[in-house]
């Protein structure tokens, strides 16, 4: 066990953790944000993607340490006012299903948008492909990145 | 009487001290270089092109080539596999927007079967030296690897350095489940290094 200081969505949280710890373990049981899902833990679904310093990070298999002096955004964090084009982009074309995997697809789409704020049908699927859905919302999933570019474009807010 | 050396013989020999003493009096001007190296190109390139074929079989193993795919997808699997999910090398080799290598590939391997293996710097080769060993024949990967327009600007003396580079390495310490390549790493050094010393020769094929 050791002592980490934790930065998620800006706040610190001072924590007892193994070094070793999956990031994801001490996001939802350690500073209790629940909003990152567990899928498979072993790198293959997105379902835990976070952002630390700004990469969309598999937090399933990130070691707590990485994290450590850096910054953690989860989907609680992306934007205080669930304002974030993305967001507003997934409320607009109604785009979960079930719903679980969708923190890690906003998040990684949020990545998308600020490095590609225009994306082709092509840079959608190379940077969502590691993203699964098994309830298959990839249409419309495709459908709200181009809207969220939209909008991104008319209030020149950046993820 | 009987002649000590038939005079066939006789004339042979004395064509070739012949040729013998002009070739070695030409050495006294700094001219027939070429002709000495010829005698040692002609030895050296055995030596070589034989300390290739084990340089070759590692290349060509998956903990290496994995790495250097025909595409811009890795590989993966001993079966040398598209990798899942389809990461893309991206311009620097590091993958683009959410798929970027580190956003996996963490510092160290981890541990478990199928975990993703690990280094810090792990990535493909960029996009504008994409340095292709799949599909690739023993001499065209000779060729391809000391020409420096295809191997990141290396001379012989970096070429030999590389073999100590971290994520070649990392092919020797592939994490649960990955065969290793088919030599010891030392072993592997040593091949290297001697087909590059005698002359990087290109085997034929
Ligand atoms: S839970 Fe991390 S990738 Fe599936
Ligand atoms: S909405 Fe159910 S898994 Fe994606």
């Amino acid at each position: 066990m050791a002592k980490i200081t934790l930065n998620i969505n800006k706040k610190d949280y001072p924590l007892e953790a193994d070094p070793q710890m999956p990031l994801l373990w001490a996001i939802r049981d350690l500073a209790g944000l629940k909003g990152t899902k567990y899928g498979c833990g072993v790198a293959q679904c997105g379902a835990c993607v976070v952002h630390l310093d700004g990469e969309a990070v598999r937090s399933c298999v990130t070691k707590v340490s990485r994290a450590a002096g850096k910054k953690v955004v989860t989907i609680e964090g992306l934007s205080e006012t669930n304002s974030h084009p993305v967001q507003k982009a997934w409320q607009e074309i109604d785009v979960p299903q079930c719903g679980y995997c969708h923190s890690g697809q906003i998040m990684s789409a949020a990545v998308l948008l600020r490095e590609k704020p225009n994306p082709t049908d092509q840079d959608i699927d190379d940077a969502m492909a590691g993203n699964i859905c098994r309830c298959g919302t990839y249409l419309r999933i495709r459908e709200a990145i181009h809207t969220a570019a939209e909008l991104q474009k008319k209030t020149g807010t950046k993820g | 009487m009987k002649q000590f050396v038939p005079k066939k013989a006789a004339t042979v020999l004395s064509i070739f001290i012949f040729i013998v003493a002009v070739g070695a009096s030409a050495f006294r001007n700094d001219a027939p270089v070429k002709q000495i190296t010829f005698s040692t190109i002609n030895r050296d390139s055995v030596e070589s092109v034989q300390a290739f074929e084990i340089v070759y079989k590692t290349l060509m193993s998956p903990r290496c080539m994995n790495c250097h795919p025909a595409g811009d997808v890795p590989l993966q699997g001993d079966d040398s596999h598209l990798h899942a999910m389809g990461p893309k090398r991206g311009l620097d080799g590091k993958g683009v927007y959410a798929m970027k290598c580190s956003n996996c590939h963490q510092e160290t391997n981890i541990a478990g079967l199928h975990m993703p293996p690990g280094n810090p710097e792990w990535h493909l080769p960029p996009a504008a030296m994409k340095m292709v060993f799949q599909g690739k024949s023993a001499h065209e990967l000779a060729k391809q690897l000391v020409d420096k327009k295809q191997n990141g600007n290396k001379d012989i003396k970096k070429l030999i350095e590389h073999a100590d580079d971290g994520l070649v390495l990392a092919g020797w310490d592939p994490g649960e489940g990955r065969t290793l390549p088919p030599v010891t790493h030392a072993e592997f050094k040593k091949a290297w290094i001697t087909w590059l010393q005698s002359g990087a020769y290109a085997p034929k094929k």
